[in-house]
């Protein structure tokens, strides 16, 4: 972990992070607009679905992504326990919120393809409750730690929940595959997906994924520039 | 061993366990957890008569009859293993069609056919576009 060590150092980190935000962020833009179009445009409409299924290159990423988010978040809780970094709990800090907005779309692309799919807006099926708990994981997580911000507290109890979180990735991910649900399968890392219409999906899938390093990048800065200015109240006020 | 070796092993063996228990536990879940009934769950065993349930599975080929009044519907449900009589009144989804998933809510009748309230479509997880579905879709059924 020498690497990760180094970037500990916020004056380091943010030496890379400033020029990489920009970059995440708008290359991620980019390629999330190409593959938006191009599933729009370009891959024909699936057999039984029709045109509904074009969500898809919405609502597969920030399934991605909201659990992606979640095991970011756990990964910076672990070591922020283990090793201490306070950039480790500025990082989990930076993600919830990002995490939390995505695993909402998520729900939400969901419940608008399932009104004409399956004919309902909402059913409590294996997989769409266990997405809804990390939901509300991630609002639980934010509320804990505010409260122990508030309270000056070490970050130590955030942390821990950041890692007990993690219980439910594997429930979201297996519940399709334990309990028979109204939620098809697993089709994208089985390839049950035919190419002509995968392929805009990598693009979304990619560009939102960089979209969310540059945000969080973006709030990591933020976050450390207003410690920075506590700090320095705290000095004029001390003085 | 330093403080922060301790921490990692004890963090990680955490971490492990919290993963673990959580698999085996909602792996244990699977039959209350379980978002409909198959046909085969409900062969041979009592009938969950006092309950609203849910029934799951595929729509028998050429099953689905039309009834005079416009609105009722009849068809089998089956899971390859056995198959389950549904009446249901009212309007079904796009996707609900012969040869592919469906899940029905209602309430099982005495003599084992099923009144539905409520139909659902269920896809399968395969994408593909008009030209090359052709004979795709409907394998599924035969394969189940």
């Amino acid at each position: 972990m020498p690497a990760l060590h180094a970037l500990a150092n916020p004056a380091r980190f943010l030496r890379i992070a400033r020029p990489l935000t920009p970059i995440l962020f708008w290359l991620g833009v980019v390629l999330v607009a190409f593959g938006c179009w191009a599933g729009l445009m370009l891959t024909p409409p699936d057999a039984l679905q029709k045109e509904s299924v074009r969500i898809l290159y919405i609502h597969v990423p920030s399934a991605w992504l909201g659990m992606g988010g979640w095991s970011g978040l756990a990964i910076a809780c672990l070591s922020y326990l283990i090793w201490r970094h306070p950039l480790a709990s500025v990082a989990a800090r930076a993600i919830a919120p990002a995490g939390a907005t995505f695993a909402a779309l998520c729900l939400l692309t969901g419940s608008i393809w399932g009104r004409p799919t399956w004919g309902t807006w909402w059913e409590w099926d294996g997989r769409l409750t266990s997405m809804l708990l990390l939901f509300f994981v991630y609002i639980a997580w934010i509320a804990l730690d505010r409260a122990d911000a508030d309270r000056s507290g070490d970050g130590r109890v955030p942390a821990l929940f950041g890692v007990a979180g993690s219980a439910l990735l594997p429930i979201v991910h297996y519940s399709v595959i334990w309990w028979n649900t109204l939620h098809q399968g697993e089709s994208v890392v089985t390839g049950k997906i035919a190419p002509s219409m995968l392929w805009p999906l990598f693009f979304t899938l990619g560009g939102f994924t960089l979209f969310f390093a540059g945000v969080v990048l973006m709030r990591m800065r933020a976050i450390l520039a207003n410690q920075k200015v506590e700090a320095r109240l705290r000095r004029m006020a001390a003085a | 061993m330093k403080a922060k070796h301790q921490r990692l092993v004890l963090a990680l063996l955490a971490l492990g366990a919290i993963l673990g228990a959580s698999a085996l536990a909602m792996s244990a879940l699977k039959d209350q957890a379980a978002f409909f009934y198959a046909p085969a769950d409900v062969k041979g065993k009592p009938l969950p008569l006092d309950r609203h349930v849910r029934l799951g599975g595929m729509v028998e080929k050429g099953s689905i009859q039309r009834q005079p009044d416009g609105v009722s519907i009849r068809f089998v449900v089956t899971d390859g293993q056995a198959k389950v009589p549904v009446a249901f009144r009212g309007v079904t989804p796009d996707l609900f069609k012969e040869g592919s998933g469906v899940v029905a809510e209602g309430r099982f009748q005495p003599d084992g056919s099923f009144i539905a309230d409520n139909i659902l479509a269920k896809h399968d997880e395969r994408y593909m576009p008009p030209q090359a579905a052709g004979n795709m879709h409907e394998t599924k059924s035969l394969e189940q």
